[in-house]
């Protein structure tokens, strides 16, 4: 399966988070729920995709394009 | 019972938390700041049944210990140091019990902080209806704590959680600590040395390095340098580890207690609200529909209110002047304390409508969407999409406004959002701007239906918000502040609107700028009236005798006399003087004294102006008739030449020059109180007198 970052997927589209590589925001989206292995869907997207929401763990979040950048994630079929 | 019980309400932003702290406490609850910072701290008060006093504390929202922003480092203040003033006896945690997962992981954090704790699980009706069963009672005694069942918005649970309270409540047994990864630090030793109750402490501290290190044991610090040192101790990867372990913990518990029976219609029904709320286009037109119904309501239906605060603020002036004993105190307390006060109450009808509706778009969960939507727009200017609230508060008036930035988490967004939000015109302009522009602007209609005068003042807003944003990006250039952004914001669960906290929403705001404000300006109200009142006693004597003699002679009735002796007493007295010895500064605006004056007058509040000129023109009576002072601003001429003051270039000018600088003492003193610097309120100050001596010269001289 491919490996991509989050701001690569389209609204509607899932996917299971395997890293974050940002170290500074990283504590944060762990926080909301953002962990390694849980599935994430894109839900919304502002204009420019960005922000755009996901929802993760049962929470719906906003982040900015480049905060998306820093979670790599498996796309689902 | 002698000693009150503290009681700390802690959990994850948007699990209720206030409402519970609504109905524990009701209105019994006050709002400063906590020491040094500027993050509001509420306290609250009440009883239990045995007559115990609870003072209960609410922090504000956290999703972890880990704090990375001022309102999140309060919690973790509070609860990890036992020598804070409010470390508590007992915590309540509020937890969303529709979204255990992230919830329980900071209980898990306060359960390692071995405080006696009791665990609230808010908003069960919505829990249901989302298809969970929780499974209390084995929670329960898993975890060794208290566990209520609660719907805090329609007060059920209250009464059981209150009878908890009085039982008393153990600290669970439970640790959550992962001691081994990734390196084993000698805990014990740490907690001995710091002088802490535990080993979650210890560690904490040993991550932050900062915190109960006082005065008396800053020797700590090479100690706990070196153990960071020695066992490679990295507080970002500690910290993540931590967290994801915990996570590991909670998903266990919630597997064997909590299932989900059914995929709820709920989620269906939310996902569709977004998607229209926040649809591309139609997101946008619901949002400035929205606007332009608050801007009605604060500039329409507020009308009313601020009408009847006005005639009877200036009517019991008048009865006091009359009926207390005529002299200087009965001056004192007319013309200066409850001119103050009025100019105080007059804001106060436009403020709870405005916190009226922003209270009602945040208690829905409206408010983080908009903030969703206008972030990337903002961010051009260096600001968020949590700016645009203040802006738009901010044509009401600053000071709640500016008070509204506070949890915007990025430093920088938020310094310049404080620092551009005065330049949106506030109310207290509008009067100056409806007499300035009727003083030139003929009353005349565009295409049959726009009024000429109308979209003049549209302008004067749009010239607000324009400018506001354009400093933004000036300052977003010049401005160097390293410290890097993100815009990480839960987006909560769209609710039915609870009124009472929408209530509380509005009471407590418009307490906070009766007392912030008002004092101010109450304080200003008198040193005007003292500037104004008074003079160099020689000119006053002269001034005087000539009216005693104009009195005996009876050359003019009464009313004209009055008003003739009161704009002669202003010319000359101390603020006249300050108004002729600025002349030269403002001359090349296009001012003489007299406007002067005005200005000076004006930074109590910019609306002063239309009665110093009232006064300063002699107009007669109590409440002046605006379109007289009209007719005799028109006709007024600079000293000794027959060179009308009114024209359009000079009024023009003027209402630039009110636009842009920064005439409000109240204002100045909230921007210094929320930054806790002089720096950026002198820099406030500076910057809009520059914009606006600069904008309204160049503009004068186009004109002449």
């Amino acid at each position: 399966m491919k490996i991509v970052s989050l701001s690569e997927l389209r609204v509607g589209e899932s996917a299971i988070i395997e890293e974050i590589t940002d170290q500074w925001s990283s504590i944060k989206l762990i926080e909301m729920g953002c962990l390694p292995g849980e599935k994430v869907t894109v839900k919304l997207a502002a204009p420019f995709h960005d922000p755009i929401a996901i929802e993760v763990c049962g929470n719906l979040i906003s982040l900015r394009k480049d905060e998306a950048h820093s979670i790599l994630v498996k796309i689902l079929p | 019972m002698s000693e009150k019980l503290k009681i700390t309400l802690i959990g994850n932003p948007n699990t209720g938390k206030s409402s519970l702290f609504n109905a524990l406490t009701g209105l019994n609850q006050r709002i400063a700041n906590f020491p040094g910072i500027t993050v509001e701290k509420t306290t609250g008060y009440f009883q239990l049944p045995n007559g115990q006093g609870v003072h209960l504390t609410d922090m504000p929202g956290t999703y972890s210990l880990y704090p990375k922003s001022k309102d999140e480092a309060v919690p973790f203040e509070v609860l990890t140091n036992p020598h804070h003033t409010l470390y508590p006896h007992l915590v309540i945690f509020v937890a969303d019990s529709a979204n255990l997962k992230r919830n329980l992981v900071l209980l898990t954090q306060i359960i390692d902080l071995r405080l006696p704790v009791i665990l609230v699980l808010n908003m069960m009706d919505q829990s249901m209806a989302q298809g969970y069963e929780i499974n209390i009672e084995e929670l329960k005694s898993y975890l060794g704590i208290p566990i209520i069942p609660m719907n805090a918005r329609k007060k059920e649970g209250v009464i059981e959680l209150i009878k908890t309270i009085e039982k008393g409540v153990d600290v669970s047994p439970c640790t959550f600590i992962n001691t081994e990864k990734p390196a084993p630090i000698p805990l014990d030793t740490l907690k001995e040395q710091l002088h802490l109750c535990n080993s979650y402490q210890a560690l904490l501290s040993l991550q932050q390095s900062i915190v109960h290190i006082d005065e008396k044991h800053q020797y700590f610090r090479p100690a706990l340098d070196d153990m960071k040192a020695n066992y490679n101790f990295d507080p970002g990867v500690w910290q993540r580890e931590d967290l994801l372990f915990r996570y590991k913990r909670v998903f266990e518990i919630l597997k064997q207690f909590v299932h989900q029976k059914y995929e709820p219609a709920f989620k269906r029904r939310q996902e569709k609200l977004d998607k229209i709320l926040t649809h591309k286009i139609g997101g946008y037109l619901i949002f400035f529909a929205i606007l332009f119904l608050i801007f009605q309501a604060v500039f329409s239906w507020a009308e009313y209110p601020m009408h009847l605060i006005e005639t009877s603020v200036s009517a019991t002036q008048h009865w006091l002047h009359h009926h207390l004993p005529k002299g200087i105190l009965n001056e004192l307390f007319t013309d200066g304390v409850l001119s103050g006060l009025g100019g105080v109450l007059v804001f106060i009808p436009q403020i709870a409508f405005l916190f009226f509706f922003i209270g009602l778009m945040e208690d829905t969960g409206y408010l983080a969407r908009v903030a969703f939507m206008m972030d990337k727009l903002m961010r051009g200017f260096g600001l968020n999409g949590k700016s645009v609230i203040p802006l738009i508060s901010g044509t009401a008036c600053a000071v709640p406004a500016i008070l509204a930035t506070r949890n915007i988490e990025h430093k920088k967004s938020r310094l310049i959002t404080i620092l551009v939000t005065p330049l949106m015109s506030c109310s207290a302009r509008l009067p100056v701007y409806i007499l300035l522009i009727g003083l030139v602007i003929p009353d005349s209609n565009i295409l049959g239906i726009l009024s000429l005068r109308g979209l003049v003042l549209m302008g004067m807003y749009l010239l607000g918000f324009l400018s506001a944003i354009g400093s933004a990006w000036v300052f977003k250039l010049f401005m160097n502040i390293k410290e890097k952004q993100y815009f990480i914001l839960e987006l909560p669960v769209y609710r039915t609107p609870n009124w009472n906290n929408v209530w509380i929403t509005v009471f407590k705001k418009v307490k906070t700028f009766v007392f912030q404000a008002g004092k101010i300006i109450v304080a200003i109200a008198i040193l005007l009236w003292f500037l104004a009142s008074f003079g160099p006693p020689k000119k006053f004597e002269k001034i005087n005798a000539h009216f005693d003699s104009l009195r005996v002679s009876k050359t003019m009735n009464e009313s004209q006399l009055d008003a003739a002796f009161r704009s002669e007493k202003l010319q000359n007295s101390y603020a006249g003087v300050l108004g002729k010895t600025i002349q030269p500064v403002i001359k090349p605006l296009g001012y003489d004294w007299k406007i002067g004056i005005a200005i000076i007058t004006s930074f109590a509040a910019r609306e002063v102006f239309v009665g110093t000129m009232a006064t300063l023109y002699g107009i007669e009576g109590e409440e002046p008739d605006i379109s007289k002072l009209k007719d005799s601003m028109r006709n007024a001429h600079y000293e000794n030449s027959n060179v009308k003051v009114y024209t359009t270039a000079t009024v023009i000018s003027l209402l630039i020059f009110y636009a842009f600088a920064l005439q409000c003492m109240s204002t100045i003193a909230v921007t210094y109180r929320e930054t806790a610097s002089w720096k950026w309120a002198l820099l406030q100050f500076t910057f809009m007198g520059t914009l606006a001596y600069l904008a309204s010269f160049i503009v004068f001289h186009i004109l002449k």
